[in-house]
């Protein structure tokens, strides 16, 4: 074996674990491709009030007319083939609220993934969504009684409008770009979360996404209001198996951080290697308030994902931190933006990318501090690992400075993996896969430091997982 | 459009069919090509709103006297081995070279006689390489009409000590010109050149659109400065490309004041193993100018170094867009790559634009790059006041300072403290205001 094999071999991320399927039988099915009607069924098996049957269908409109981000974005975007996907599916279930009422198949995807277990664990709340509705959805009930809500999309959207309405699709408009749009045609799914004021969950909410179906669409949509002074801990889990065909996943989700408050949202994401992942994430920071995206992409063919924070309120603070995985075939493109518009308003960026073989990681970012701003500072940091001698990463930020005492840096370097240190370690006994899984951790380890304990102990065992997976 | 600029003036000598080509071809690109829109990712962030070429004439012959007094203050650099100045392009002097270099093989001519007594060598690279930064229209527009330059050709082991210093000027209102600079360094030749882009006063609105070439072949050492202070009413556009070969040193520094708005487009393609890349640039802006830089580091070849450092000062509501590219190829093993773009905001309606980029397809590189925007820093400031230094003094100092690095890098006291007095020009008077 070549040493570039054996380079391959030691890194090589397993996708196995979540791929398996289970039999379709859905109750309700939007059928294949894209119209009014397509449209008008979902808001009819979800009896959706009038507004929101409106607002999708305005959305559908704008996705039609919206072109491909094809000046930029990678040419495998336009392979997707919207007439071709299925937009909804559903068994018909409500959420259940214990794990015994659970649809078995499901519970046991869920269980192979290990859900339940989480939440016995650690978690203050969990949410499952199977395909396009939520199939289990639970809360400590002591939360409950603080008057925090944590439910799937569509029930927010029918017992708290007077929440959800005002925040809906303010933070990401349906014309922000042609996914958002699409989206918010098509919706399904996804989390609803209100902190009330002050409240200060300690423990995490967790939410999982499976994609179960062929040529399918996920859009679900997440809206978490934080409300004066609440803090509160999200994470989001994703798989998908192995189809022939590709599917699309298509997020929206929008964060408000009132005065004060604090949202800290984490993604892993391992979807299978035909996963388009196009998903649109943006936070709003009032006054003093914070937003935190954590985010690690480990799989899918191509993903498109800039999380941003608009940083509205003066103090308002926002970090990204990423790390992204593109092995051979695979293309992660993502970033952040950072829209400063507020006095004394702080941002942080720090991506963490490594490719292999062919893989293509690419950052993208946006910072902006328009007219007049006093005080505003970032800071963003991107380090590339590349493995192979022709993989591949890109850097495109672009950062928009104006006003008094604001200051910008942005620093990126490439590297690959030492090989004084791969001899070094092999001398100590380790195969050179086991060396090389132990440097790209080492890699991304001062970023790790930065997630919750829990949180960091799970993504360092995922990616051990999937390294140790193809030591040998 | 309604530009007269598709009808380019005809040349008066007989030009050779393959140079009727390349105009012919710039003529069909200038006109086939849509304008750039805000929508075109090459020209983010540009006011492109603000950029017409339309109403522009191509320039006519100034009088006489003009092209004498003009000749007279073409003095920025006073040792030379050759000398040109150009005044809406028509050729005002033309001082050639010695009969020692004569001999030894050097060219150095205007364009006409360069392509009738060097037909050969100027098939071979005169109008053959463009930027890919988004300026094709542009480019085949200069294609097209360009008359007015320097062709130098140094062979293989000259070297040049003295610069040769190409002077280009415009006086006519609405009148649109073409500077052209070529340089071919063979193997292991080295050579410098000065090009000075210049208005004859604050009046007349012109157009430039501008082309440099560089080539440098194999161990050869090209230094090119560049000097630009047009008038506030000119629209500039300068799409300068080098292509160096195995162990080359090309250095080029810029240093950019004028124009109401200039693009410059710089472009370096690394064709050879050991080659050493240095871009520098300064740029001060003030009221409404915009500054739009683009450029582009195309590592080819593995083991080769390029560095870039760009530094934009902003007074009043200026803008500077920086966008930069390192690309490594596949192949290009031990690559060493750096650029840096530094913005100096010294006003709060300005406006820094800032887009480091890097793609790379090899992974043994040592690339990095680095942004940074920001204001005079305070602490740096308050202790020179305390030194009892008066804040505008020390305002001053530290303007001056962050010029330093890149004026101390044409590495010439004469060609420093000429710049540093035509920058003084332009910023004492704001400085001295109080802030």
């Amino acid at each position: 074996m070549s040493d570039t094999d054996l380079q391959n071999e030691a890194i090589k991320v397993d996708t196995e674990k979540g791929n398996f399927s289970y039999p379709e039988n859905y109750e309700f099915d939007a059928g294949v491709g894209l119209t009014e009607d397509t449209v008008k069924y979902i808001s009819d098996v979800k009896k959706e009030d009038d507004w929101v049957r409106e607002f999708r269908l305005k959305a559908l409109e704008i996705f039609k007319k919206k072109p491909m981000p094809t000046n930029w974005a990678t040419k495998d975007l336009e392979t997707i083939d919207f007439d071709k996907i299925r937009y909804y599916l559903s068994k018909g279930q409500q959420p259940s609220r214990t794990w015994d009422e659970v649809p078995d198949d499901v519970k046991e995807t869920f269980e192979r993934l290990g859900i339940p277990e989480q939440e016995r664990k650690f978690l203050a709340g969990v949410e499952a969504q199977f395909d396009s509705e939520a199939a289990y959805s639970r809360m400590k009930e002591d939360l409950e009684k603080e008057g925090v809500i944590f439910v799937g999309s569509s029930e927010g959207l029918q017992k708290y409008p007077e929440i959800f309405r005002p925040y809906f699709g303010k933070v990401i408009p349906a014309s922000d770009n042609k996914f958002a749009a699409l989206n918010s045609a098509t919706f399904s799914g996804g989390s609803f979360i209100y902190v009330p004021k002050g409240v200060k969950l300690k423990q995490p909410l967790q939410a999982y996404f499976r994609i179960n179906a062929e040529n399918f669409g996920q859009f679900e949509r997440t809206l978490i209001i934080a409300d004066e002074g609440a803090e509160l801990t999200y994470m989001e889990g994703c798989t998908a198996p192995k189809f022939e065909t590709s599917t699309l996943h298509s997020a929206v989700v929008e964060l408000v951080a009132l005065k004060g408050a604090k949202i800290q949202y984490i993604t892993v994401q391992n979807w299978s290697d035909n996963v388009f992942n196009l998903v649109t994430k943006r936070g709003m920071a009032d006054e003093d308030a914070e937003v935190k995206w954590i985010d690690c992409n480990i799989g899918s063919r191509l993903t498109m994902k800039y999380p941003g924070v608009v940083l509205k309120g003066q103090r308002a603070r926002g970090e990204v931190l990423s790390i992204a995985l593109a092995n051979d075939g695979q293309h992660q493109d993502t970033g952040a933006k950072m829209m400063h518009l507020a006095d004394n308003t702080t941002s942080n960026i720090i991506s963490k990318s490594i490719s292999i073989g062919k893989g293509q990681s690419t950052y993208r970012g946006q910072v902006h501090m328009p007219k007049h701003l006093k005080n505003c500072k970032n800071n963003t940091e991107c380090d590339a690992l590349l493995i192979n001698t022709n993989s591949r990463t890109d850097t495109y930020p672009a950062i928009t400075t104006r006003g008094q005492h604001n200051t910008v840096q942005h620093e990126a370097s490439v590297s690959k993996v030492s090989a004084e240190q791969i001899f070094y370690m092999m001398q100590r006994g380790l195969s050179e896969a086991e060396a090389m899984s132990l440097a790209v951790n080492g890699f991304v380890n001062d970023l790790m430091k930065a997630f919750p304990m829990e949180y960091s102990v799970e993504l360092k065992r995922l990616i051990d997982m999937e390294m140790e997976g193809s030591v040998g | 459009m309604t530009t007269t600029l598709e009808q380019p003036a005809q040349t008066t000598s007989q030009e050779p069919a393959w140079l009727a080509e390349r105009r012919a071809s710039g003529l069909e690109q200038f006109k086939n090509l849509p304008m750039p829109t805000a929508k075109d990712e090459k020209w983010r962030f540009a006011s492109v709103g603000r950029l017409s070429i339309d109403n522009y004439n191509p320039a006519e012959a100034p009088g006489i006297d003009k092209l004498s007094v003009l000749d007279k203050r073409s003095s920025l650099v006073s040792e030379r081995a050759g000398r040109s100045v150009y005044v809406d392009d028509t050729q005002a002097a033309f001082e050639g070279i010695s009969e020692e270099l004569a001999a030894k093989g050097v060219i150095y001519l205007p364009i006409d006689e360069a392509v009738e007594k060097h037909p050969g060598l100027m098939e071979k690279y005169f109008l053959k390489e463009s930027t890919e930064l988004g300026s094709k229209k542009f480019f085949g527009l200069h294609a097209a009409s360009t008359r007015a330059g320097a062709i130098l050709y140094v062979p293989k082991g000259v070297t040049i000590e003295a610069p040769f210093v190409n002077y280009y000027w415009t006086s006519g209102d609405r009148s649109a010109v073409f500077p052209h600079t070529l340089i071919v360094a063979e193997d292991n030749a080295y050579v410098s050149v000065v090009d000075v882009f210049f208005s004859e006063g604050d009046q007349n609105e012109a157009l430039n659109v501008a082309v440099a070439n560089i080539h440098a072949g194999a161990g050869a050492n090209v230094f090119r400065k560049v000097v630009q202070d047009w008038n506030d009413k000119t629209v500039s556009f300068q799409l300068d490309t080098t292509v160096a070969e195995r162990d080359a040193q090309v250095k080029n520094v810029a240093v950019n004041i004028g124009a109401e708005r200039a693009r410059y487009e710089a472009q370096t393609r690394i064709e050879g193993p050991g080659a050493d890349v240095k871009m520098y640039s300064l740029t001060v802006a003030e009221e409404n100018q915009e500054f739009d830089q683009r450029t582009y580091q195309i590592h080819n070849a593995p083991n080769a170094v390029s560095d870039l450092l760009y530094k934009n000062a902003l007074l009043d509501s200026s803008r500077t867009i920086f966008s930069g590219l390192i690309k490594v190829a596949e192949g290009a093993q031990q690559t060493d790559a750096y650029q840096t773009n530094r913005n100096l905001l010294l006003d709060p309606s300005a406006d820094a634009n800032s887009m480091p980029g890097l793609e790379i397809l090899a992974n043994d590189v040592k690339c990095s790059h680095g942004a940074t925007s920001g204001n005079v820093d305070e602490e740096e400031l308050f202790y020179m006041m305390s030194r009892g230094i008066p804040k505008r003094a020390a305002m001053q100092l530290m303007v001056f300072g962050f010029f330093e690095e890149v004026i101390e890098k044409v590495a010439s006291d004469e060609l420093a403290e000429n710049l540093r007095a035509l920058i003084h020009k332009k910023f004492d008077a704001k400085l001295s205001q109080p802030t």
